[in-house]
């Protein structure tokens, strides 16, 4: 397993260079630099003399071999440098944002494993009934509506129903609070930006659900525990569901590395400075420093997550060896 | 007042409130809320920086030399003193100004602030030392030296006599920084805050808020009135609505779309107060006369006689940023074009029919019936993309077709700089209103850097010297006419579209503001007080 | 059997006409996803004789008006018939869902069987290139590509296309992967066959299920990608009639003030993908015999 687990790591090294690669690329293929989005935002004239003091700061002056192996030396001795559009490390931008994205991320998973595993198992069970024909046209709605309308919808309900109940308009703060500071405060900040992403992720959750228990109950030994004569319920939770939750797992795990795209909007539209807005903000500012380790710290995690997926599925499922 | 026709700075109560906001006495305290609608600013280095983010962020922390009248800022040339004593005359023609600065200011650190700081922070706006930039530095082209002859006493040499100079000079962004601090690293104030102003630096967390508290020791007398301030960045609209609806928000500084105030004075009745007024902000539509057809002044001719401005103007107003006709001067100046002067140019004319006929026929004349262009845009909702929309559809109304193409910030200007484009959405906003620098826009880029039309035109630089050296009032403003009606008549340089409209919208209980036409003024918070 | 030889052209029609009735009465969720997704084809198909009114002229005579008889579904801030511009919007929304799907999908099934068919170093290679592509956020890449190409459909199109082809790239591979070794493909190398044939022949056919499946789900997140693009500013540009931008447009600006114009384009979108997503289901359990019914 040892092995299997360093073989991967190895593999990993050349996705993670090519990711280096593109990213480098794709940002220096963006027209104009950070130092025109600087000085240019107000519409008045940039100055020359402004303009090459930015170049010089930037380090634009730099070779593209010489910017490429930095970055990448950087990257190997952990040194993410400055990010160009702020001026601070960019382990202190992240680390800013990273927390309440983290949060998100986690309650939205919550919130999906809740939703999706107990309704994916009913609908599998109760195949093509009206229960299974309402609850998967919930999920696939989940899926279908765009995300940044689920989200401004849900603020625009919570402000109605609150003056409705109380007389005058409500919405959580705009301006965040961390966990440790004001739990109440910062859960009425969190819970819906986490619902709409955990709704999303709840319908493609509970469609795998759905379609993996159909699978495994169509399996022999369940037939076999079935016609033993053991209780419904009993071959539901103790066989079936503990089989078909090897995909479901996979795909938590995956939708979680995904889930920063989620963000990108979602962030948006709740004011939250997370890494999602950071995210388009430094492609938009065109900070290339801030960009690549943000890439690279995806990227890492969508490997990571990945691997750790691939030997949890091995080490449930004696079937599949490590290759 | 014929000459002012569009000049506007009403304050609207919602609903029947005949409250007499001027005359109640301010109340003391409170924490004020607002929302700078942009994401974080790079740095918070107000001489550096060219961002409204940057100054929205950071006004309330610094003092000025002068500024624009606070309880007048409608004024185009009302200009009060913050750190100096009394407005100065100038002497030498015109060329000296020599200021005396209060000697009752301290920076935020408890040491007292002298005329050396303010002499040297200009002195980095002005002439910045090498390796250390300063964004405005080509407004002050008329400054040659700042001089600090005691301790008490500022002078501003000028290179010529220019009425040019006191607006310059009333930059917001000219904070005056600490002698010792700038001296010993400029660039410490883009990561730090320390000046004299009505709010002490408290916090900021990166990309979210920043917060300041009451400065005690302000030399204002009473002021500020507020306790403290937090200001959060929210760059999405929607938010921004939904913020001031739930009070999670009193205002933002910017300017709101027509949508936005109907929604809130619609469901907030009396308890917002709307403030609007004209703004020095204008999308221009430019061609580029490097690119095919658009170097035939009939083909430019013909795309400007297309737009139907006064029609546009009221109906646009009611979806976006926009309300007034206008030339190339902000319509609340005295030089700017009355409606009579502007009908006689062929963009702004009011029989359309007839117009559009002399369009397609100029079209056929220089070759381009069926002319199809891509129109550059930048990725900003209001009024950009709603500007866009609107001449895309007057042009297809003579057969032209045109598509649109928006581009992020960066890009944007790449495209620009490097002629790359047919016609451009472009803007013009500068910080305070300066009409002879701000019409400079329309003159070749040999003069002017930031002129994207790709064109030489010495008539058109001949026309703007004699105008900028005019000193009598009567006569500079015909020679604005005539510049004028040479570069968007004779030569269809660019393209006017409606001027923009600055529509504040505030919970009513913030009292003491007053609207200016531009947002990058009247912010440092001193004179707002909360009515709870 | 001599109905068939005389007939057989009805027998055909009619056993097509069975399965579709079988489809029906066993999937009616996919059948309403069908229904819908055919709604939509024949509105983009026909927009320029059944949409009432010119969808990119405006009128500043009815602006932001309900809707009324006149205009069924109301107008939007510039006095354009909403209707029609949703009618218009069919055409976009569909242009881009199939052409990024069938791109996409169309590239990733090349990679896919090549890959799994040459294995080997080939494999490895393309493998790492579709992690690659896998692992770099999406949103991120879109963004990228539309600031370095500009809006504008095609641009959009490509923005959207280049994430879809390792996802789909992976599935085929995967199966491609189970019928490899099968002794048939072992069969048809000893034979000598050319690489092309076998892969077009036989390799192909066996993953053509799952591909069908995933096409459909391709075309519904093309359009939600779309939109996604539209709220970040960089979707396809006014005044094409598209509906993840009228719905960036409504829902920022008139959710509450002036809600049709939001609810309608957003109920667009979501119906169209909601209709690709039930078809593409019901498609999944009609094909895979280990779903059907007991």
């Amino acid at each position: 397993m040892y092995r299997y687990i360093l073989n991967r790591l190895l593999l990993s090294i050349p996705t993670l260079i090519g990711a280096a690669a593109l990213v480098f690329i794709l940002m220096r293929l963006i027209p104009g630099d950070i130092c025109m989005v600087r000085l240019g935002g107000s519409g008045g004239s940039i100055s020359a003399s402004a303009l090459a003091v930015c170049h010089a700061q930037v380090g634009a002056d730099r070779s593209m071999p010489l910017q490429f192996l930095d970055f990448i030396g950087g990257f190997a001795t952990g040194n993410f440098g400055i990010s160009m559009w702020s001026g601070k490390p960019v382990v202190l931008e992240i680390a800013t944002r990273l927390p309440v994205s983290l949060e998100i991320a986690i309650l939205a998973t919550v919130v999906a494993v809740l939703i999706a595993i107990p309704l994916g198992t009913i609908s599998a069970l109760k195949q093509n009934s009206w229960l299974d024909h309402i609850v998967r046209t919930v999920a696939i709605a989940g899926i279908a509506t765009p995300s940044f309308w689920l989200g401004i919808l849900s603020i625009l309900v919570v402000l109605d129903v609150s003056r409705w109940l109380f007389g005058s308009p409500w919405m959580p703060s705009i301006d965040y609070v961390p966990l440790w500071v004001d739990p109440l405060q910062n859960l009425s900040i969190v819970i819906l930006p986490a619902l709409t992403i955990g709704y999303r992720y709840s319908a493609v959750t509970m469609r795998m659900t759905r379609s993996a228990m159909l699978e495994v109950l169509r399996e022999d030994y369940i037939r076999t525990a079935r016609a033993k004569g053991l209780l419904e319920q009993l071959v539901v939770n103790r066989h079936a569901l503990k089989n078909a939750m090897l995909p479901v797992v996979t795909l938590i795990g995956i939708e979680f590395a995904f889930l920063i795209g989620g963000l990108v909007v979602t962030e948006q539209v709740f004011n939250l400075n997370g890494i999602g807005r950071l995210f388009v903000q430094a492609v938009q500012n065109q900070d290339y420093t801030l960009t690549q380790a943000l890439v690279m710290l995806t990227v890492a995690v969508f490997v990571v997550t990945n691997l750790v997926v691939d030997v949890l599925y091995a080490w449930l499922d004696p079937r599949i060896r490590f290759g | 007042m014929k000459i002012r026709n569009g000049w506007r700075a009403t304050l609207v109560i919602a609903l029947l409130a005949t409250t007499p906001a001027l005359a109640q006495t301010p109340k003391k305290g409170g924490t004020f809320t607002y929302m700078i609608p942009a994401d974080a600013p790079p740095s918070l280095d107000g001489h550096k920086e060219n961002t409204f983010a940057t100054l929205q962020a950071t006004a309330p922390f610094y003092s000025t030399l002068i500024a624009v009248n606070p309880d007048n800022p409608s004024s185009t040339t009302d200009f009060v003193c913050d750190l100096c004593t009394e407005m100065p005359k100038p002497t030498d023609d015109g060329k000296t100004y020599t200021f005396k600065i209060r000697k009752d200011v301290k920076f935020h650190d408890g040491t007292p602030l002298s005329a050396a700081d303010v002499a040297l922070s200009w002195q980095y706006i002005v002439h910045p030392p090498k390796g250390v930039s300063s964004a405005r530095e080509s407004y002050m082209v008329m400054v040659d030296t700042v001089e600090n002859p005691d301790p008490e006493t500022v002078v501003f040499k000028l290179k010529f006599a220019t009425s040019a100079f006191l607006p310059a000079l009333a930059d917001p962004y000219a904070y005056i920084y600490k002698k010792e601090t700038l001296e010993k690293d400029p660039s410490w104030f883009e990561k730090n805050v320390m000046g004299s102003g009505p709010f002490k630096f408290s916090a900021y967390e990166i990309g979210q808020s920043i917060k300041g508290t009451r400065n005690p020791d302000y030399y204002h007398a009473g002021q500020p009135y507020l306790d403290g301030f937090v200001a959060i960045f929210a760059a999405k609209q929607s938010v921004r609505v939904d913020a001031i609806r739930a009070d999670r928000a009193v205002t933002e500084f910017r300017g709101m779309p027509p949508s936005a105030r109907d929604e809130l004075v619609k469901e907030l009745g009396d308890k917002v107060t709307v403030q609007t007024s004209d703004w020095n902000c204008v999308n221009l539509l430019t061609p580029n006369q490097k690119k095919k057809p658009f170097d035939d002044v009939k083909v430019r001719r013909a795309l400007a006689l297309a737009i139907d401005q006064w029609k546009g103007a009221p109906a646009l107003s009611k979806i976006a940023t926009v309300h007034t006709v206008g030339g190339l001067v902000f319509p609340g100046s005295p030089l700017a074009a009355t409606k009579d002067e502007l009908i006689k140019m062929s963009a702004f004319s009011t029989d359309m029919d007839k117009a559009r006929a002399e369009a397609k026929k100029l079209l056929k004349e220089a070759g381009a019936e069926n002319l199809k262009f891509e129109l550059m845009n930048r990725n900003v909702d209001q009024p950009y993309k709603f500007i866009a929309t609107w001449a895309i559809d007057e042009w297809s109304k003579i057969g032209v077709k045109a598509t649109q193409k928006v581009l992020p910030t960066g890009p944007f200007y790449e495209a620009l700089r490097s002629g790359s484009f047919e016609v451009a959405v472009e803007f013009n906003c500068q910080n305070l209103v300066n009409p002879l620098l701000d019409v400079a826009k329309v003159l070749p880029r040999s003069v002017y850097p930031e002129n994207y039309g790709g064109y030489e035109d010495p008539k058109l630089i001949e026309l703007y010297n004699t105008m900028l050296t005019e000193t009598d009032a009567t006569k500079q403003r015909e020679k604005m006419r005539a510049f004028e009606t040479y570069a968007l008549d004779t030569q269809v340089d660019t393209i006017m579209t409606p001027w923009w409209e600055r529509i504040i919208v505030a919970r009513s209980y913030m009292k003491g503001w007053k609207i200016s036409p531009s947002h990058y003024i009247n912010l440092n918070l001193a004179n707002i007080w909360l009515d709870k | 059997m001599t109905v068939a030889a005389d007939h057989p052209i009805t027998l055909r029609r009619r056993r097509w006409l069975d399965a579709a009735l079988t489809f029906v009465r066993r999937q009616p969720l996919g059948t309403v996803g069908l229904v819908v997704v055919i709604v939509a084809a024949l509105a983009g198909l026909s927009a320029e004789w059944i949409a009432p009114y010119n969808p990119t002229s405006n009128d500043f005579a009815v602006m932001t008006e309900p809707p009324s008889a006149a205009h069924w579904l109301g107008t939007d801030q510039f006095g354009r018939d909403l209707l029609s511009r949703i009618i218009y919007g069919a055409r976009t929304a569909l242009i881009i869902g199939f052409v990024s799907a069938f791109v996409g999908g169309f590239a990733g099934l090349v990679l896919g069987v090549g890959s799994a068919y040459f294995g080997g170093l080939i494999d490895l290679a393309l493998q790492r290139v579709m992690d690659i592509l896998m692992a770099f956020p999406l949103i991120i890449m879109a963004l990228a590509v539309v600031a370095i190409f500009g809006t504008g459909v095609q641009n959009v199109i490509i923005a959207i296309t280049v994430p879809l082809i390792p996802r789909c790239a992976r599935v085929v591979r995967a199966s491609a992967l189970s019928i490899r070794e099968v002794p048939y493909i072992d069969a048809a190398r000893t034979c000598g066959f050319g690489h092309v044939r076998i892969i077009l022949r036989h390799m192909v056919p066996n993953v053509v299920a799952p591909f069908l499946i995933m096409l459909t789900a391709f075309v519904g997140q093309a359009i939600l990608a779309e939109a996604s693009l539209s709220y970040l500013g960089l979707g396809v540009q006014e005044p094409v009639p598209a509906w993840g931008l009228m719905l960036q447009g409504g829902a920022e600006e008139y959710a509450s003030t002036a809600p049709w114009i939001a609810i309608f384009p957003g109920l667009a979108i979501a119906l169209t993908v909601f209709g690709f997503s039930l078809f593409g289901d019901a498609l999944r359990d009609a094909i895979d015999p280990k779903l059907r019914e007991r």
